[in-house]
């Protein structure tokens, strides 16, 4: 067989975090009874007029110039014609013919080695509304909740060969705009969306080969499954002397496997023109600026900080800024008590694996840095012992709470004071004869299992280095 | 007295000052409303009169309290029934939207109803504002009240005729090609397209959003100043409309015209055009210069491409406009269908009207992969240049004075049948449009046969003041 390699292209869209719609005052929050967030505008109501969100504009220019793409400074939206239940106008607002940024590229790294993905495009549009088929009723309903929720969509240049190259491309774009605070980037509830268009062709040839387009990818994990399907199935299409059709496919990730949604010649004359009722859109220099100024440390810069200013391993610098919200509670906390290198291993270790246990993401932590920064506090002034502090992290990631409340409303100090101590090792001692003969005997390991047996009789709360101190000058 | 031949201003001055009361007009004008529309058929819903009545007394106490001052107070006016009103059925005369009750009231008939004038009633029109004779209506043909074996011209033809036929003192009309100012010409009352973006288009149903404008049909053009001066101003639901500081259109009602310089564009009367039109036009630019304005012939240009320029951008943008009557949401939806795609088909075909199918056929086509350059691009390549042999007209002239149709009010069912001649008749009236031009159009005289001849003024861009001046002073110098 031959040689054959993967070129890829992406579209992505990207929900952005406005608190209303691009085009009318109706809120963008989730989970509102169906067609509540909505108004005339947003339902297509006959007279009614778009109004563009300042925000939008703001949003789509920030990811832009992050993404080192040049700003037009004068660019409008079209109408993009088709018909649909979920698009209340029967038009969809977006841009074709005068898009807000062009020409970028984000760098990524992959094995170590960096490279350019050149970016085509980004344009801002309107989202649709939703869907639901009743089967029992033999029905659709419509919710138009989401119509007009903001989008920008991110166009790549086929510049991708494979899909690790793929997923840091779209982490990548994710951890800027989180970043830019434009959108939170939510691959699993669509506030991001990829499209993957995929050809391939003989190694070392230049043509392109004929290309499809993925939809539904809901996950990191189910774009290297279609890509490595999408790529087989393609390759074995041309093995087998046949030609690739263009055409829109529908990854199905229980079934591993895609389907054709439509092909080419089913496409669809969108006849797009400039929407009348929106007037051209001019961003000055000052505007441009103005953003520019504005735009937050983003992680490249803020890793190389972390490793020289408070001295923490690039690893962990590394997966402490892929999330804004976790290096601004790891700045935060470290200023607050002074031990940047606890704190990064607070988030790096625990923080994390509560995240991991919930299938949660940085950007769900709510607790705030104060109690983080009490609790490293409490630990070094050895006010609780570390399985304490374990338990009381755990209090203060879910609920927030005040460690120091927490400890003394608990009772959860841990005990000091020698002579009280000693009175809990000597019955430890008395009841445990055979560890104690096997440690006199030589076992070294049994003391561990009476300094265990004295902090459970002192409800974890005894001072762990002074019962072991007190165990080896009884014994 | 009798109330229904006054002006809406010479009304709102006897209902102030306590001569006339507002439920006295109401009643007035729903008598003639009553008596004529089985013959005229201006209106396609007379609000419910208990209801007018009460708004009628809402309105008195308003103006008792000092409230309500402005002059257009307790006046009765009619709205087309392409402009939302709250509660009111809003259909465009369209099978699609026969039931369809908006469910908020358009800026423009919001800023009369904050003023105190009160909606009777919504006017009949060529459907979704498509047509020239109003014939197109779902709900039956408007007779012209000069001679109703003809037509009262369109699409606001129902707001003319109303005001013709003395069924309201004023109405709103919108203009997308002369929609406003050639059914005024037809039937003999005064109507005004202002500058594109003077009246905010938030609840006026689209057609062609890039040229649609609301605009006054009244009986004389102080009552037009007025009307326009009430429904103007910057609308922030709507991204076109202007935020203009010299909207104070009444300050323009003067009769000095002896700065003005008019310009007739030569091209306009040589073929095509009547000649009692030709005749009565000619006969008020005498009039312009025996007030001391000077007048001059002149060749404007591209004017034969205005026209199809203007059919395809209209039929392009309506295309797209009319999407959304798709029976999902609201309006007409047939009764059987197999699946989505049937549905759309069969209530679009059925919903719609042929001159309505007929534009969104060519504006779908004018758009099409393949056409789009050779069609609308070019269209609006001759749009811009259509704009700027006016903006050359405007430097040597204040008002350009034309014909607001080549001819009379036609006979009813002699148009629908050759369309294209019937589209070939909007010459006067689509550049203004194109041009986003104010333009008025009103009486000049009669035609042998004793119908109404309109004469039509336009200005340049923003000089919508010019062209009530001037109108102005025509008037007080013909009556």
């Amino acid at each position: 067989m031959k040689n054959y390699e993967t070129v890829i292209g992406l579209e992505v869209h990207v929900e952005l975090a406005t608190k209303t719609k691009i085009f009318c005052g109706c809120s963008t929050s989730f989970g509102g009874d169906p067609n509540t967030h909505t108004c005339p505008v947003c339902t297509g109501m006959p007279g009614s007029l778009p109004v563009l969100n300042k925000k939008v504009v703001d949003h789509a220019i920030a990811v832009g110039l992050a993404a080192n793409c040049e700003i037009n400074r004068s660019c409008r939206f079209d109408r993009k014609n088709y018909f649909y239940p979920d698009n209340p106008q029967d038009y969809q607002i977006s841009q074709l013919y005068e898009p807000i940024c062009q020409n970028g590229h984000v760098d990524i790294d992959v094995d170590g080695k960096r490279k350019s993905i050149r970016i085509h495009e980004i344009h801002m549009e309107e989202d649709a509304g939703k869907l639901i088929h009743d089967e029992a009723e033999n029905m659709s309903l419509v919710d138009y909740n989401r119509a007009g929720v903001p989008l920008i969509e991110i166009v790549s240049e086929p510049d991708m060969r494979s899909a690790e190259e793929v997923i840091a491309y779209l982490q990548k774009l994710r951890t800027i705009i989180r970043y830019l605070g434009a959108s939170d980037c939510k691959l699993q509830e669509g506030s991001m969306r990829a499209d993957v268009n995929l050809s391939v062709r003989e190694a070392g040839t230049e043509k392109l080969g004929t290309r499809t387009e993925m939809k539904n990818l809901n996950s990191f994990k189910a774009i290297a499954r279609a890509i490595s399907n999408e790529r087989q199935r393609q390759i074995d299409i041309i093995e087998a002397g046949g030609r690739v059709i263009q055409e829109t496919r529908r990854w199905d990730d229980t079934k591993e496997e895609s389907f054709s949604m439509r092909s080419k010649e089913d496409a669809q004359d969108y006849r797009y023109f400039p929407d009348p009722d929106l007037p051209g859109i001019f961003i000055s220099r000052e505007w441009i600026d103005e953003i520019k100024a504005s735009e937050p440390e983003f992680k490249d810069e803020k890793k190389r900080r972390y490793v020289s200013q408070y001295g923490i391993p690039e690893e962990d610098a590394d997966i402490i800024t892929d999330s804004k919200h976790m290096a601004d509670i790891f700045e935060e906390t470290a200023r607050l008590c002074g031990q940047p290198k606890k704190a990064a291993n607070w988030l790096m270790v625990d923080t994390i694996r509560i995240l991991k246990e919930l299938s949660k993401e940085p950007e769900d932590i709510t607790f705030a840095p104060e109690n983080l920064a009490k609790l490293i506090k409490l630990t070094e002034a050895g006010t609780i012992n570390s399985s304490v502090a374990k338990e009381v992290f755990e209090k203060v990631f879910a609920d927030n709470i005040d460690p120091e409340k927490y400890v003394k409303e608990n009772g959860l100090a841990q005990e000091n004071d020698e002579s009280a101590l000693r009175e809990a090792v000597q019955k430890v001692i008395d009841d445990n004869p055979k560890s104690v003969a096997d440690y006199r005997g030589g076992k070294e390991k049994a003391i561990g299992f009476l300094v265990g047996q004295t902090m459970k009789a002192m409800q974890g709360k005894a001072n762990p280095g002074i019962v072991t101190g007190l165990l080896k000058e009884l014994l | 007295m009798l109330l229904t031949n006054k002006t809406a201003l010479e009304l709102g001055k006897l209902i102030r000052a306590g001569e006339v009361s507002c439920v006295e007009a109401v009643s007035e004008f729903l008598d003639v409303i009553k008596e004529k529309e089985p013959e005229i058929n201006a209106f396609i819903t007379v609000c419910e009169e208990q209801e007018l009545k009460k708004k009628a007394l809402e309105v008195q106490k308003g103006i008792k309290t000092g409230e309500l001052t402005s002059p257009l107070a307790g006046v009765p006016v009619a709205i087309k029934d392409n402009i939302c009103t709250k509660d009111v059925r809003t259909t465009c005369a369209s099978k699609i939207l026969a039931d369809f009750v908006p469910a908020y009231t358009a800026t423009a008939v919001r800023r009369l109803e904050e003023a105190g004038a009160i909606v009777i009633g919504k006017t009949n029109m060529d459907e979704f504002a498509m047509g020239s004779t109003t014939e197109t209506s779902f709900f039956g043909a408007v007779k012209n009240p000069h001679d109703i074996t003809r037509v009262p011209g369109g699409s606001s033809g129902g707001s003319a005729a109303a005001v013709a036929a003395c069924e309201v003192p004023a109405a709103l009309g919108s203009d997308t090609g002369g929609s406003i100012r050639q059914p005024a010409a037809y039937c003999g009352v005064t109507g005004m397209k202002p500058t594109y973006g003077t009246v905010s288009r938030y609840g006026l149903i689209a057609y062609g959003s890039s040229l649609d404008q609301i605009g006054p049909i009244a009986r004389d053009v102080a009552d037009c100043a007025a009307i326009l001066e009430t429904i103007s101003g910057k609308d922030k639901k709507d991204s076109t409309s202007l935020n203009r500081t010299d909207s104070d259109f009444t300050s323009a009602l003067k009769t000095d015209v002896s700065d003005l310089k008019i310009g007739i564009p030569s091209e306009y009367f040589e073929e095509g055009i009547e000649a009692d039109i030709k005749g009565n036009v000619l006969a008020a630019a005498e009039s312009f210069r025996a007030m001391g304005a000077r007048t001059e012939f002149f060749e404007l240009g591209l004017t034969k491409y205005a026209v199809p320029a203007y059919y395809i951008i209209a039929s392009a943008e309506a295309s797209s406009n009319l999407s959304r009557f798709d029976g999902v949401k609201y309006g007409y939806r047939t009764k059987d269908y197999k699946d989505l795609h049937q549905m759309y088909k069969k209530t679009r075909s059925e919903g719609f009207g042929a001159e309505v199918k007929r534009r969104i056929m060519l504006g779908t086509f004018v758009l099409s992969s393949g056409y789009y350059d050779a069609y609308y691009m070019k269209a609006l390549r001759t749009k811009a240049l259509i704009k700027q042999s006016f903006d050359k007209a405007f430097e040597k002239y204040d008002i350009i004075l034309g014909p607001a149709a080549p001819g009379p009010a036609p006979k009813l069912g002699s148009s629908l049948s050759d369309p294209l001649k019937m589209y070939l008749a909007d010459i006067y009236t689509v550049s203004a449009n194109l041009a986003g031009l104010p333009a008025v159009s009103l009486p000049c005289g009669k035609d042998s046969e004793g119908l109404p001849v309109g004469m039509m003024l336009t200005g340049n861009r923003f000089n919508d003041k010019a062209v009530i001046r001037a109108a102005y002073a025509y008037e007080q110098a013909r009556d």
